[in-house]
């Protein structure tokens, strides 16, 4: 199965720039999920890679085939779309098999693939049914089915889920990761949800405003986040960012938060480059590396005492805020711990050095 | 009222408060009376025409035209269909009927296949200059028929088709074409782009696209287009006159001749009833498919 390349890519509607000299490699087999708030252009990306729209410069490869000039029906990709966009007046049958029909395949072939697919994602039972007499599910499952039995080198999503409730959301997001593990396509997905992303992807890549913020792994986009946008898109509750200016102490770096006085202890940070005293800085902080009461570490990088403003259970978690100056901390807490809380009272908690992220406050960028 | 409230009037106050009658406003009243007028104005000379019809010709020259048949005949429209006479042949108002219905069928099809792909690849696909064809279209639905009638004559004639029902037809869905053209495109611009675009990359195809998805969706609008296309080719003279010659009168041609005589004493009754023959088929197209135009086929389909 092949690579997908965007080389140089520039996408213009009339004077708006979209896309500028966008470069992207989706490897062989690989879950790439593209994330983004609405308008950052990852969708139009995903319509350039199908042909749907024209690029207006660069490249696309897939495999060693240049199809930048290719029809839609001619690159070898399948497409799972919001909407679902199955054919109204056929049955869930006759949308499987329009896509290979239109490849010219024999009988047999179309035959088989068909039945693969039915059994796949459990459309036995509704394939002489029209769209209209089933479930979203249902229909999502359609969607993908009719995707797959093309046998596409590439398959694509586009924000396959997010028409369904959140139950079926979960369930599927389980079903399409089984899928990629079993059948290990080349998947490009395109979602606003960075649970999806978290949870699917093999890598991903962020997008704000036309530009890839950031491309890795979940685990690298989550805990070393490349610039500040990256950081505060992913997570939730979102991460605790705090204006600091930093300061040089003999062989110590601090950074001081000055409404609260807090000191953060850098020493240890591995800095990509050299930190300058007085310069600005913004210090991301997860709300689940916290630790609090009794689990405090002393020699932690971060070490707070503030009141308690609110918490919040969340199912299996539960937040509490704690009331730093003018903003506020989200920490993640044990739920056995919310019967103690008690608004207004001080708690201790602690931040290891290892976990925090610290920003050029000018540029955003991770130092 | 119910029973219960008129029998303990006297002793309980009703529970049910009835509802205060609306108050018929002085502009409803004038509405009213309006569309009356209106009705009134069709539906007495049709209401003459059918009595008219059904009159042998003594209580016709009795001159009560609103009067009901004393006398109950369907002679006149015997006569009508089987021995009308236009000119010298009295052939019966029967070969214009089938003469209209040959020229109906292909005008149909013709318009229809035309501009319902026209539209189709105008909503569609990326056709190049497809808003400049649009405003030209736009424009030549203003064009009033007589303005090209002669050039038409002449180019039909070098086609070698003038006075065949395959000129009136072929004249139909040209001149048809801009207004059904803009119709199957506005239609067509609804269908989600998703769609289209799951269709494109299923099968590149324009032709087979067309065919199995698009055209199945269509049959809200055929209906409309339908009965908008038969309505006008049948109660067309003004093409069939000039196109169809001596051997392809539409009904109404034959009709007018008929009654638009200069001699001779007017038979009104057979006159009627030829009349009430030619109008009675789109009634019956309107009657049978009205009931689809409620319908909706897509609903359902998209989104959940």
């Amino acid at each position: 199965m092949p690579d997908v390349r965007f080389e140089h890519i520039v996408k213009r509607f009339g004077t708006l720039s979209v896309l500028e000299d966008l470069n992207l490699t989706v490897a062989d087999g690989e879950f790439l999920v593209l994330l983004g708030p609405s308008g950052c252009g990852k969708t139009t990306l995903l319509n350039l890679l199908a042909g749907l729209l024209d690029v207006t410069g660069g490249r696309i490869t897939i495999g060693e085939r240049d199809v930048t000039e290719l029809d839609p029906s001619q690159r070898g990709l399948a497409m799972v779309f919001q909407s679902y966009a199955l054919y109204p007046t056929k049955t869930v049958e006759g949308n499987l098999r329009f896509g290979l029909a239109a490849q010219k395949l024999d009988r047999a072939e179309i035959d088989r693939r068909v039945a693969w697919a039915a059994q796949l994602l459990q459309l036995e039972r509704m394939m002489s049914r029209k769209p209209s007499q089933l479930s979203g599910g249902q229909r999502q499952r359609v969607a993908i089915g009719r995707a797959l039995v093309k046998h596409a080198g590439v398959l694509l999503f586009d924000e396959p889920l997010s028409n369904l409730d959140a139950k079926l959301r979960t369930e599927m997001r389980l079903e399409i990761k089984k899928l990629h593990q079993a059948l290990h396509q080349t998947i490009v997905y395109v979602t606003h949800d960075q649970i999806e992303a978290m949870t699917m992807a093999t890598r991903i890549a962020v997008m704000d405003q036309g530009v890839i913020q950031q491309i890795g792994t979940p685990d690298e986009i989550y805990e070393r986040p490349a610039n500040l946008f990256v950081a505060r898109f992913i997570g939730s509750p979102a991460i605790n960012t705090f204006d600091a200016t930093l300061a040089i102490e003999g062989d110590r770096v601090l950074a001081r938060h000055a409404p609260t006085g807090i000191a953060i202890d850098l020493t240890r940070h591995a800095f990509g480059r050299r930190p300058e005293a007085g310069a600005p800085v913004v210090i991301g902080l997860r709300p689940e590396h916290f630790a609090v009461d009794g689990a405090v570490r002393e020699d932690d990088a971060v070490r707070l005492s503030l009141p308690v403003r609110y918490s919040e259970r969340t199912g299996s978690d539960a937040t509490a805020f704690l009331e730093a100056g003018d903003q506020l901390v989200a920490i993640r807490i044990e739920p056995s711990l919310m019967p103690s809380l008690r608004i207004g009272e001080a708690m201790n908690a602690s931040f290891p050095g290892e976990k925090l992220s610290v920003f050029d406050a000018r540029s955003g960028l991770r130092m | 009222m119910s029973a219960r409230a008129e029998g303990t009037a006297a002793a309980l106050p009703p529970i049910a408060i009835p509802r205060r009658r609306r108050r018929i406003r002085g502009s409803s009243i004038a509405v009213f009376v309006f569309l009356t007028m209106v009705a009134l104005f069709v539906a007495i000379p049709l209401y003459v025409v059918v009595v008219t019809s059904f009159k042998p010709i003594e209580e016709i020259t009795l001159g009560e035209i609103f009067n009901l048949p004393v006398r109950w005949t369907i002679q006149p429209w015997m006569k009508a269909w089987n021995e009308l006479c236009t000119g010298l042949a009295c052939d019966g108002i029967k070969q214009g009927f089938f003469n209209s219905v040959a020229i109906l069928f292909p005008s149909l099809v013709l318009s229809i296949a035309i501009s319902s792909v026209t539209g189709y690849a105008l909503a569609l696909w990326n056709v190049r200059w497809a808003n400049g064809f649009l405003f030209v279209l736009f424009i030549c639905a203003f064009v009033p028929f007589q303005i090209i009638m002669i050039p038409l004559i002449i180019i039909v004639a070098s086609l070698g088709i003038f006075g065949t029902v395959w000129a009136i037809a072929l004249v139909h869905a040209v001149l048809s074409m801009p207004l059904l053209t803009l119709i199957f495109r506005n239609f067509y611009k609804d269908i989600p782009r998703e769609l289209i675009n799951a269709a494109i990359m299923d099968s590149g195809s324009f032709w087979r696209i067309f065919r199995e998805i698009v055209l199945p969706m269509s049959g809200n609008i055929m209906v409309v287009v339908l009965i908008l296309m038969i309505t006008t080719v049948w109660n067309d003279y003004l093409v069939g006159l000039t196109f169809g010659g001596i051997s392809a009168k539409p009904m109404t041609v034959i009709l007018a001749n008929s009654v638009i005589t200069s001699r001779g004493e007017a038979i009104y009754n057979v006159n009627m009833a030829a009349a009430l023959l030619t109008a009675v088929p789109p009634l019956v197209v309107y009657f049978a498919l009205g009931r689809f135009f409620v319908q909706g086929i897509t609903s359902g389909a998209i989104k959940g």
